[in-house]
C-alpha cells in the first residue's frame, strides 16, 4: 500500500482529493438550496497544504468570530470534519430557515440565541450529512458521523482541533476547502480532515492507492 | 509603550521590557507565560500537544508542552533571567465543542495539554501564579513585561487580568 506523505502528494492525488471535495460539497450545496429555497452554487474546491500560522489567517484573522460545526468520523475512515461559516452567512441561513415559522429575522450584529443556534445546528447537520453521504457513495466506504457540535468563537480556537490532529504527524495542515459562491451570499468552508492512514483508505477505495 | 510581539501556533518567543508578547485564539492549545520580575525578561509559548517523546515527528520543539517549556526557559536564561525567580501563568486548553464525554483521545486534547503543562512546570520548579484554563471557549492572551500582567480576551466576555 502506497503510504501518503504530506509533502509528496502527487498531482493525481491532489486531483482526487479535490474531486472528493467537489462531489461532497456539490451534494451539500444542493441540500442547502432545498433548505433555504434559493440557488446556492459553489466554487471549485481547493486542496491546501498550509503551515499552522497560515491556517487561521487564511480564513480571515485568528480572532474573528465564526460559527464552527464539528463532527468526528469513524467506521472505515477516521477523522473529523468542520464546517465553518462567517457570522453574516450564519444569520442569513438562520433567517431563511426561521422566516417561515414567523420568527423575527436576525439583524446585523445580533447575537445568536438558543433557537438560532439550534437552527444552525440543524443546518449543519443536513449539509455535513449531505457532504459525507456523497463521499460514502463515491468511495463505497462506511462513514459513521458523530452528532454535530456547534460553537461560535474565534477562528483560531475553532481551527485548533484540525491543526492539532495534523500536529501529531507534521507541521502542516492538509485540507479540502470548498466555498459557496458569493452570489448566494453564503461563505462557508468544509474542512475534511481524515487521519493520514485514512487518506490511503480513500485513495485505495478509488483504485489509486 | 513597547512593541506587542506575536507568537504563532506551535511557536515561542522571549522579550524584554518594554515589549509584550501575545498569542491569538487559543482553543485546545495552551499559552504558557513565564516571567522574571527582577530582569523583566518575559517568555510565551503556544503549545499544541502534551508530549514530544510520544511523537516520531518532533523537530518543532515549540509544538510540545515538555520541549516548549524547556526551550522558553533556555532562551530566557540566555537573555539574563534567573531560573529561581521564574513564575508562570497559563491559559487555554479548552474543550471547544464540549466533547468531554467522547472517548477519542484526540478530542480531549485540551485536558491532556493542561495536565502536561502543569507537570512540566512542576518538574522545572516553576510555580503557577494564575491560570484560566479549560471550559469551552477560545482565548487571546497578552503577557506584559512591565509588570507580568497576563491579560485574557474572549468572545462575548469581559477582558480579564490574572
Amino acid at each position: 500500500m502506497a503510504k501518503l506523505s504530506l509533502d509528496e502528494l502527487s498531482s493525481m492525488q491532489y486531483d482526487v482529493l479535490r474531486e472528493i471535495g467537489n462531489i461532497g460539497a456539490g451534494n451539500a450545496a444542493t441540500a442547502l438550496s432545498k433548505l433555504i429555497n434559493s440557488k446556492v452554487d459553489m466554487k471549485v474546491p481547493k486542496v491546501l497544504l498550509l503551515g499552522f500560522s497560515e491556517l487561521a489567517s487564511h480564513m480571515g484573522a485568528e480572532e474573528t468570530p465564526v460559527v464552527g460545526i464539528f463532527l468526528s468520523l469513524s467506521g472505515d475512515i477516521d477523522g473529523m470534519m468542520l464546517f465553518v461559516l462567517d457570522l453574516h452567512s450564519a444569520r442569513l441561513l438562520v433567517n431563511s430557515l426561521l422566516v417561515n415559522m414567523g420568527v423575527p429575522p436576525m439583524i446585523a450584529g445580533e447575537d445568536f440565541n438558543e433557537m438560532h443556534l439550534s437552527a444552525l445546528n440543524e443546518i449543519g447537520n443536513i449539509i455535513t450529512g449531505a457532504y459525507l453521504s456523497a463521499l460514502s457513495d463515491l468511495t463505497r466506504l462506511n462513514i459513521v458521523e458523530s452528532v454535530p457540535a456547534l460553537q461560535v468563537d474565534m477562528a483560531g480556537a475553532i481551527l485548533d482541533l484540525p491543526a492539532i490532529a495534523f500536529g501529531e504527524i507534521g507541521d502542516k495542515v492538509l485540507f479540502i476547502e470548498t466555498t459557496f459562491n458569493e452570489e448566494s451570499n453564503i461563505n462557508g468552508y468544509f474542512i475534511l480532515v481524515p487521519e493520514l492512514e485514512s487518506y490511503d483508505v480513500i485513495l485505495n477505495s478509488l483504485g489509486l492507492g | 509603550m513597547g512593541e506587542v510581539i506575536k507568537v504563532g501556533m506551535a511557536d515561542l518567543k522571549v522579550c524584554a521590557y518594554p515589549d509584550s508578547l501575545t498569542t491569538l485564539g487559543l482553543g485546545s492549545c495552551v499559552g504558557i507565560a513565564l516571567y522574571d520580575k527582577v530582569t523583566r525578561i518575559t517568555g510565551l509559548a503556544h503549545i499544541m500537544l502534551p508530549d514530544s517523546t510520544r511523537m516520531t515527528n518532533n523537530q518543532n520543539i515549540a509544538k510540545f508542552a515538555d520541549t516548549g517549556i524547556e526551550e522558553t526557559i533556555r532562551l530566557m536564561l540566555l537573555k539574563g533571567a534567573n531560573k529561581r525567580r521564574l513564575v508562570a501563568k497559563i491559559a487555554g486548553g479548552a474543550d471547544m465543542f464540549n466533547m468531554g464525554a467522547a472517548k477519542k483521545s484526540m478530542i480531549r486534547i485540551g485536558e491532556s495539554n493542561i495536565a502536561a503543562v502543569k507537570e512540566n512546570l512542576k518538574k522545572q520548579g516553576i510555580p503557577i501564579l494564575a491560570e484560566d484554563v479549560g471550559l469551552n471557549y477560545g482565548r487571546t492572551v497578552i503577557i506584559q513585561s512591565e509588570n507580568g500582567a497576563f491579560i485574557i480576551k474572549s468572545v462575548g466576555k469581559p477582558i480579564k487580568e490574572i
